[in-house]
């Protein structure tokens, strides 16, 4: 385990006293291939965990209510959302966010694709949009465009690009399965 | 959300030793209606006890020739899981008619019956709520009613059940077993929702400290005529307005059983005994549809904004019967993986 890099909270880290009486849990987050090694309250959400402590704002709190789809990631490869679960239950699992789909310099198709097709305004669901979109493409249920519109449903788009949305995944799709159309 | 103790377990027996009984101990396993009402200060547990790593996630045959469902897997893995695909496609067809692909991929099968009403009254902590706090008084018989029920109303609570996966679970006369301290019971799906009554804090007939460990599928699966119509505000991700699971066994023209779950219309999944007996024997036409429709509905009784509910239930148990009568058997699903040359 070198790989770890040991966070703890701000206000802990300060020699202060936690908020509450409540305990202190020792995670371990693997992110993105990185191991982290968190000492969390039980109430602290996934994406809390993610944006507050690890500083990986990426992934963005919309609902916070699991009606938005803005903070899905990839846990073991299946996309979740991560306000609705707790840090302390993904100890030791998989997990990937928007940070993490790109290899170096060269962008995932779909964020590639993202750009291609100007698939947003404000870009605030965009992460989500793409996680969502490469953990549907995993599942390999989507069969049509109409597909795409019903397993893409837990992402909302308030700005309304999901026409361009809808395209630039059909298109990295596309490609998938027949790589001349490139 | 409150402050709260949190432990891991690892065993079915350690689990169901470490709750005492009305502490406010609960379980977690998928967290995704749990950790919404917590955030909005409607559960208040004191511990919460991790149960995702039991060993309760299987989907297996029975002796009996039905089909197991561990309380722990996934709605998405049930849902796609060749054998309830193939012999139970109204249960797939539900299950995947709920929620989102994110959500479901969380929601445990267990929690799925036990996710509690959406009425917003119920959410709101600044009105007053029977299903809340006992006594307080039900802010939906005489407020925007839209969503609520028809069917099995007291004067305490119109909410509904939100599931559409347990309409389906009705409609196939699916077992839920379930384990305590007193060892294990077995409940009948349509024992397991209750009406409101005069209780309507009490959803369901699972005792403190119990724990569902399986969902089980009797034999019959309905697989040939069957349909799931849910009628809704948007066309996906929304909760059902009105919900339909039909199943038929067809004897040529006429009809050898029946079965017929509601479900956005009451407390619980609603399922009418009388109605599908009536069925049975007759030919299966719309005209006939109708008169069990007029049955099922006749003790109906809408409020203020959810009078059409009457109607659109009626509509949509015709065509989901006429729908599950036309079924030709489906291809199998076939189901292209795009090659994904950018491995995550």
């Amino acid at each position: 385990m070198e790989n770890i890099a040991e966070i703890k909270q701000p206000g802990i880290a300060q020699g202060q006293q936690p908020a509450s009486e409540g305990q202190l849990l020792p995670v371990q987050l693997n992110i993105n291939g990185k191991n982290y090694l968190l000492h969390l309250e039980p109430w602290t959400s996934l994406l809390d965990a993610l944006r507050e402590y690890l500083d990986l704002t990426g992934t963005k709190k919309g609902c916070d209510h699991g009606q938005c789809g803005a903070c899905t990631i990839l846990a073991d490869g299946k996309r979740i959302n991560s306000c609705l679960t707790l840090a302390v239950m993904y100890d030791g699992i998989p997990l990937t966010t928007i940070e993490g789909v790109a290899e170096g310099d060269t962008l995932h198709p779909l964020q590639q694709a993202f750009i291609d097709h100007d698939a947003f305004q404000c870009g605030y669901c965009t992460p989500g949009q793409i996680c969502s979109a490469i953990g549907m493409m995993k599942e390999g249920r989507a069969q049509s465009s109409n597909d795409i519109h019903e397993l893409m449903s837990g992402n909302l788009c308030r700005c309304g690009a999901y026409s361009n949305i809808h395209d630039a995944i059909e298109q990295v799709m596309e490609e998938n399965i027949n790589p001349e159309k490139k | 959300m409150n402050r709260f103790s949190y432990t891991k377990t690892h065993t079915l027996e350690e689990a169901i030793h470490e709750v005492i009984p009305n502490d406010g101990t609960k379980f977690i396993a998928g967290g995704t209606n749990l950790i919404d009402l917590m955030r909005a200060n409607i559960e208040r547990p004191d511990h919460l006890i991790d149960i995702t790593h039991l060993d309760l996630h299987q989907i297996e045959e029975t002796e009996q020739g039905g089909l197991r469902l561990g309380a722990l897997a996934k709605n998405s893995d049930t849902a796609y899981h060749e054998l309830v695909q193939k012999r139970y496609p109204l249960l797939a067809k539900a299950i995947l008619a709920g929620a989102s692909p994110q959500l479901r991929n969380m929601a445990t099968n267990g929690g799925n019956l036990l996710q509690r009403t959406r009425c917003y009254y119920f959410y709101d902590t600044a009105t007053p709520c029977n299903k809340r706090i006992p006594g307080q008084g039900c802010s939906a018989i005489h407020g925007y009613n839209r969503i609520h029920a028809i069917l099995g109303t007291s004067d305490y609570c119109i909410a509904t059940h939100p599931s559409d996966m347990c309409v389906a679970l009705a409609a196939l006369d699916a077992i839920v077993n379930v384990k305590g301290r007193e060892g294990e019971r077995t409940i009948a799906f349509n024992d397991f929702h209750r009406l409101p009554d005069d209780a309507a804090h009490i959803d369901s007939t699972l005792r403190q400290g119990e724990l569902i460990t399986s969902i089980e599928l009797p034999a019959k699966g309905f697989e040939k005529h069957y349909q799931y119509v849910k009628v809704r505000d948007r066309r996906s991700y929304a909760f059902a307005l009105v919900s339909v699971a039909a199943a038929l066994n067809l004897d040529g023209d006429s009809i050898a059983e029946a079965r017929i779950a509601l479900g956005g219309v009451a407390h619980k999944p609603w399922r009418d005994v009388e109605a599908e007996t009536f069925l049975q024997g007759k030919v299966a036409e719309p005209e006939n549809f109708e008169k069990a429709a007029e049955m099922i509905l006749k003790e109906a009784k809408g409020y203020k904004y959810n009078m059409f509910k009457i109607e659109l239930a009626k509509r949509a148990i015709v065509r989901a019967l006429t729908e599950a009568r036309d079924l030709q058997t489906p291809e199998p699903l076939n189901c292209y993986t795009y090659n994904r040359h950018h491995q995550l």
